[in-house]
């Protein structure tokens, strides 16, 4: 807090602009940088089949109910993946195939390096 | 290519925030410390380089007409008459809207390489077709910036598709500073919009009425005796650019009447 903004406050005024115009660009800019039209849905499957890849050296996963995608939340966006789990892959049947383990990978997807 | 040329795209996304004045003014001023400077402005739907620079009456070819080798790449090129050192290649003519590609520019900018130590590339503003040409055409980017809202989200939208390519540095100039306005903080602050863009900061111009003098003179301010603060920070970014260690203008010391000086005891942080 600045000596300006102390005052500001004491006055009961309004804060100074600047602040203002900091905080609408930072959150106008959270929602900007995720281009949802960059992920193209031939990158989007590239990047399910890749995850699907990792998870099946451990796990056996029922491919037939597997669901990845990305959802968009208060200016956040996730990306969610539901893999429901047959077995480990030492064998033993530890659920039964109907029986959903969700799985999610949560995260803040940023198409900036 | 013999010549290690430098090829700086000069964008900003947002019209109107002060690329082609930059361009013109850092053509002269590199020019002026003695490097071979071309500016191509790849603006050509809507070209006004040749007007800040004074040059509009002399251009008779375009790099349109070198690569249809309509005439020689010497004979497009537009030399200044007050600083020699400086040419103007306009990239094309605005009746042939859509006739350039990335590659075409592409081919320019290496012929202008063989010539020249600089090639600054006034861009296009927005994100469209124009904008990748003239992106096609450069090795390192400076973005320019106004500290407001707007001009602040389209620089983002550069940079994102700047660091997708491999343009390398790409560097920051924040136009427009009111130094009043900062300290008043009725303006975003130079720390604001680099903390927010996250670029290495080239420089900072101040704002300036002497601005629209000298581009209704067709003289850039570098050009010019005219001490102003303008020019001050156009120098100051050429010398950076060039790789001189001196410091960027600070708006904090700008201004030096009392109530600047209250101004900026206010905006001491206490907590």
């Amino acid at each position: 807090m600045t000596l300006r903004d102390l005052i500001n406050k004491l006055l009961g005024r309004e804060t100074a602009s600047a602040n203002t115009a900091r905080e609408r660009l930072q959150l106008v800019l959270a929602h900007d940088r995720v281009d949802m039209s960059s992920l193209t849905t031939d990158l989007l499957d590239k990047m399910r089949k890749e995850i699907l890849d990792v998870v099946a050296k451990y796990v056996e996963i029922d491919f037939e109910e597997v669901a990845v995608s990305l959802e968009t939340e208060d200016r956040m966006t996730a990306l969610v993946a539901n893999l429901p789990i047959k077995r480990t892959l030492s064998g033993d049947i530890k659920f039964k195939k109907n029986d959903k383990n969700d799985k999610n990978v949560k995260g803040e997807k940023d198409t900036r390096k | 290519m013999s010549k290690n040329t430098r090829t700086i795209l000069i964008c900003s996304g947002k019209g109107g925030v002060g690329k082609t004045t930059l361009t013109a003014n850092l053509g002269i001023a590199l020019a002026n410390s003695g490097a071979s400077t071309a500016v191509l402005d790849a603006d050509f739907g809507l070209r006004n380089l040749d007007l800040l620079l004074g040059l509009e009456n002399r251009i008779i070819y375009t790099a349109q007409d070198v690569l249809d080798k309509n005439c020689r790449l010497e004979q497009a090129l537009v030399r200044h008459k007050k600083e020699p050192n400086l040419a103007l290649l306009p990239a094309g003519d605005p009746r042939m809207l859509d006739w350039m590609k990335p590659e075409d520019m592409k081919k320019i900018s290496e012929l202008l390489s063989e010539k020249f130590d600089f090639v600054l590339v006034d861009c296009p503003a927005g994100v469209e077709d124009g904008f990748k040409n003239a992106l096609a055409a450069c090795k390192e980017a400076i973005v320019v910036t106004n500290p407001e809202l707007s001009a602040v989200r389209d620089a983002d939208r550069v940079i994102g598709i700047l660091n997708t390519s491999d343009i390398e540095p790409i560097q920051l100039v924040i136009n427009r500073v009111r130094p009043n306005m900062m300290a008043s903080q009725e303006m975003l602050s130079i720390e604001d919009v680099q903390g927010i863009l996250s670029l290495p900061l080239l420089g900072i111009v101040l704002e300036d009425e002497q601005v629209i003098i000298s581009t209704n003179r067709g003289e850039p301010l570098t050009l010019t005796d005219t001490l102003s603060p303008a020019k001050k920070c156009y120098l100051n970014v050429s010398e950076r650019l060039t790789g001189k260690d001196v410091q960027i203008i600070d708006p904090k010391n700008e201004g030096k009447s009392l109530k600047d000086k209250f101004m900026r005891l206010m905006q001491t942080k206490i907590f």
